[in-house]
């Protein structure tokens, strides 16, 4: 305790990258040590024997399964290692893991395949290939311990990476033989095992990446500290479409710890400061002079948009996204019309850890290190931005303080390159503000739909439409992928099955005689964005609201009504039937009850709002039971955790969420006038896991539709006032 | 110059007076366990103990740590097994785990003072700290098994 340890002003190393610059992670002070010591680069620990790309094994026996996507909270690190170690047979306690870079990937002809994290599809998007990799290396540590004993590997066994000799009861260890693995010829013919034979996969294993959460020593993307590395601090164009017309950098060149500032030019431009802390360099910046030059946007307000959302739900011409049956016959010949308008406005991902990269560039070299969705586009873009060959740059992944689709982008990977390669041989690390955060988002879509039921003297339900007006992700991110202009994504669960293979995931499961689905595009000078659900979050709104006022108009339960379109989906069916049962459907307990049911990503999702509404018109969600069919469960645990955790940030985002532009500009510009859900008001979350097998379903994404239609419906039960806009925050429940 | 005691040890710091200790004990002391969220008292990632009491060290200037007991994540229990830690751990709270610092500081400071909070004072005192993952859930249960072990403690 006697310790005295004084901090100043670490000294810089400018301009020695190319020579050889040492990057180390600093540690955190210890007694006797001031902050300036580095220690020891983490590239430098022992090389550990390689079985194969997935699979390294140490001498001690600890297996290093290596795993491509990036863990943002939803568990992907630890389900993976499950897929993994389920093949290889290995001790689940001795298992850790690690992420190659990019550029190894590059390197080796992509031997890990895709890094892109993103569409829930990190365990059902490769699940079968990572698994062979576990079996394949497990055929080689048995060949190895064969080949040792000179004997044949049908008379070998292996359980928890103990191999033995039936025979003789001689045993090996995996780490005893590792390194012989390594250098045998990989088995191609490989046969999984049966689902039955199971006992990693489907067990609800702790996370690997708790206890390090729980004390501090976790290392996000902004906790990175390299060797003499300096701080950035960036102001992008407030305006959307505006652009940098001047800046006074004498203003700020005394204050303290002032080092650079830069002009970040290209498709994220903006202003950086470079100082030798963070908090200089943002103190700096908020005093630096800058004038900017409007642009196409910048006159952009959500008010004078509504108007153009209302003519799309109108309009002639729209893209046809599902069209069954006669739709027209079933409007002219309907005993009933019910018709209904509904929104769903911008919103921000809002990841805790606000927007971060840092980078180090030299005349032949550029290295980042960032915490990133998608490693090898942030890798590609580093290499843009650096103008270097993309195989003498690399990304080096660090965890992420949230991702939600936000981090598929690499913005801030371009913009600290362009700094960076502004101060050759100098690591910089750039950190957004949080005001930067909620400005230069890339928002959840801004749509509105207009429904329309044809309903037959019965109460049957003989002809849907659903007009869908706004803004489509595709085209304002990847243009390319538009089919004739039309972005099929703007239909997701709402698509026909059996047309497009790659979009089976994203269907229709109701059963309906006639439907029209379209989209007017009617896009925002705003970047649209992927923000976790992606466009199921609204569909399933439009969708679900509007089959409950259909119920309701056709005097039928709306329980009932929406099974009597399930004839062609079972599982739709169960997951709907399972939250019923669970929360007590009909019961006549003072609670109003709400139901919502969607497929989405692959997985089959249901839920039931119980809640009450005062005389005041004040909401109360007292349980929300969710149900999701996700085919085959790899972590009961952990798919708990992301159906309660998803679910309620969709619930966050329909209850107070909602990004708005005036003059261009973002008007929630922290987490005080952007709320989101706080603990006092999370509902209990009852969670049902109801893996059918067969199939590989997502589990991040898939729950958040359901939250806000069984909401919005339980409030419909409660107070027979239907809420139709979002965010609720804004609404009146009840009736002045 | 301000010094003062950084988990348990003394230190002296040469930096602005409103130098908000977030980034002091971040950059400085390079103790990134304490994160940086919306640098105006609003998500409660940023939340150390100063002399005891929860508090926002993105909106407590330097000059206020002059001769205080400041103590981070790091610093909560040498081994990393405070009983809140323990019961974070046990209940696997945290998924993409940026906001936890703050979450267990919060209700470290809260539980010392009143072991035996109600589920109402639970949500009261963690209210401050934002997740955006919404493991509010396990939070809550959390809470409650750290409290009976203080308790029993």
């Amino acid at each position: 305790m006697g310790d005295t340890i004084k901090l100043s002003r670490r000294n810089f190393i400018i301009g020695t990258g190319a020579t050889g610059l040492t990057i180390g992670i600093l540690a955190s002070c210890s007694p006797g040590e001031s902050a300036d010591t580095p220690t020891p680069p983490m590239a430098d620990a022992e090389p550990v024997p390689e079985v194969n790309a997935w699979v390294h094994i140490k001498p001690d026996d600890t297996v290093t399964i290596r795993i491509a996507r990036s863990e943002m909270g939803q568990g992907t690190l630890t389900g993976l290692a499950q897929l993994v170690a389920e093949e290889l047979e290995c001790d689940w306690e001795k298992v850790t893991t690690e992420y190659p870079t990019p550029g190894e990937n590059l390197a080796r002809d992509r031997v890990w395949r895709d890094f892109s994290t993103g569409g829930s599809r990190g365990i059902r998007g490769s699940h079968d290939y990572v698994r062979e990799g576990g079996a394949a290396a497990r055929l080689m540590l048995i060949q190895a311990a064969a080949t040792r004993w000179g004997v044949p590997v049908s008379e070998c066994s292996v359980a928890k990476g103990v191999i033995t000799h039936g025979p003789s009861g001689d045993t090996l260890t995996y780490g005893a033989v590792a390194d012989d693995a390594s250098k045998i010829t990989p088995p191609t013919d490989i046969t999984l095992k049966d689902p039955s034979e199971w006992t990693i996969i489907g067990q609800p294993k702790q996370r690997l990446d708790t206890v390090d959460k729980t004390t501090g020593a976790q290392k996000y993307g902004s906790d990175i500290m390299l060797d003499g590395m300096l701080n950035a601090a960036i102001k992008q164009p407030p305006k959307r479409g505006a652009t940098l017309a001047s800046f006074d950098e004498s203003a700020i060149a005394d204050m303290p710890g002032v080092r650079k500032v830069v002009e970040i030019d290209g498709q994220f431009p903006g202003v950086a400061v470079v100082a030798d802390y963070w908090w200089q360099a943002k103190t700096a910046l908020d005093a630096l002079p800058i004038e900017w030059t409007p642009g196409e946007g910048s006159d952009f307000s959500s008010s004078a948009f509504e108007a153009e959302l209302d003519e799309g739900l109108e309009a002639e011409e729209a893209f046809v996204g599902n069209k069954i049956g006669d739709v027209d016959a079933a409007f002219d010949s309907a005993a009933q019309i019910v018709e209904a308008r509904y929104n769903a406005p911008l919103q921000n991902h809002a990841c805790m850890e606000p927007m971060n990269a840092t980078a180090i560039w030299t005349e032949d070299k550029c290295e980042v290190w960032c915490p990133t969705q998608n490693g090898e586009a942030a890798l590609a873009a580093a290499a843009e931005a650096a103008e270097i060959p993309i195989a003498q740059c690399d990304v080096h992944k660090l965890l992420l303080g949230g991702g939600f689709g936000r981090r598929g982008m690499n913005d801030y990977v371009t913009q600290v390159v362009k700094i960076a390669k502004q101060m050759p041989g100098t690591p910089v690390k750039l950190l957004w503000t949080r005001e930067e955060d909620m400005e230069h988002g890339f928002y959840h879509p801004i749509t509105k739909a207009r429904c329309q039921g044809a309903l037959d003297a019965d109460g049957n339900l003989t002809g849907l439409k659903i007009r869908i007006s706004g803004q489509s992700i595709l085209s304002g991110l990847m243009p390319q992928a538009l089919n004739d202009g039309m972005d099929a994504f703007a239909f997701q669960g709402l698509l026909p099955s059996g047309v497009d293979a790659r979009a089976e995931d994203q269907t229709l499961k109701y059963t309906f005689p006639a439907v029209l689905f379209d989209h007017a595009m009617r896009n925002p000078p705003v970047r649209p964005g992927f923000w976790r659900g992606v466009n199921a979050n609204q569909n399933a709104i439009y969708l679900e609201c509007f089959m409950d006022e259909l119920a309701h108009a056709a005097g039928r339960d709306p329980l009932e009504f929406r099974l009597a379109h399930t004839q062609d989906s079972p599982q739709l069916a169960a997951v709907l039937q399972a939250v019923a049962d669970k929360s007590g459907w009909g019961a006549e307990d003072g609670l109003s009850r709400g139901l919502c049911a969607f497929y989405s990503f692959g997985s089959y999702t249901a839920a039931c709002a119980e809640v009450t509404v005062s005389e005041e018109g004040e909401l109360k969600i007292h349980r929300i039971v969710a149900a999701t069919d996700p085919g085959y469960a790899v972590n009961p645990q952990q798919i708990d955790a992301q159906v309660a955790g998803s679910f309620v940030y969709g619930l966050s985002a329909a209850l107070y969420e909602e990004v708005t532009f005036e003059d261009g500009e973002v008007q929630q510009k922290n987490f005080n006038t952007y709320p989101s859900m706080r603990i006092a008001a999370m509902p209990e979350v009852e969670t049902i896991v109801m893996p059918s097998g067969g199939f590989w379903g997502g589990v991040g994404e898939p729950t958040i539709a359901v939250a806000a239609p069984a909401v919005l419906n339980a409030i419909y039960a409660a107070t027979g006032k239907r809420i139709r806009q979002l965010p609720l925050k804004d609404q009146s429940l009840r009736d002045a | 110059m301000t010094t003062f005691k950084l988990n348990g040890r003394d230190v002296t710091i040469d930096a602005e007076d409103d130098t908000p200790l977030l980034w002091v004990i971040r950059d400085e002391a390079n103790l990134t366990g304490t994160k940086y969220g919306c640098g105006i008292g609003q998500c409660g990632a940023c939340t150390i103990h100063i002399n005891g009491e929860a508090r926002r060290s993105c909106i407590t200037p330097l000059a206020a740590a002059e001769g205080a007991e400041i103590t981070t994540i790091e610093g909560l229990d040498p081994a990393g097994e405070h009983p809140v830690q323990k019961a974070w751990q046990n209940l696997q709270v945290p998924q993409c785990g940026y906001c936890q610092s703050g979450q267990i500081m919060t209700a470290a400071a809260a539980l010392k003072q009143n072991p035996d909070m109600s589920d109402d004072d639970i949500d009261a005192i963690m209210t401050g700290n934002l997740c955006r993952c919404m493991t509010y859930n396990r939070i809550r249960a959390a809470v409650r098994e750290a409290a009976n072990t203080m308790r029993e403690g």
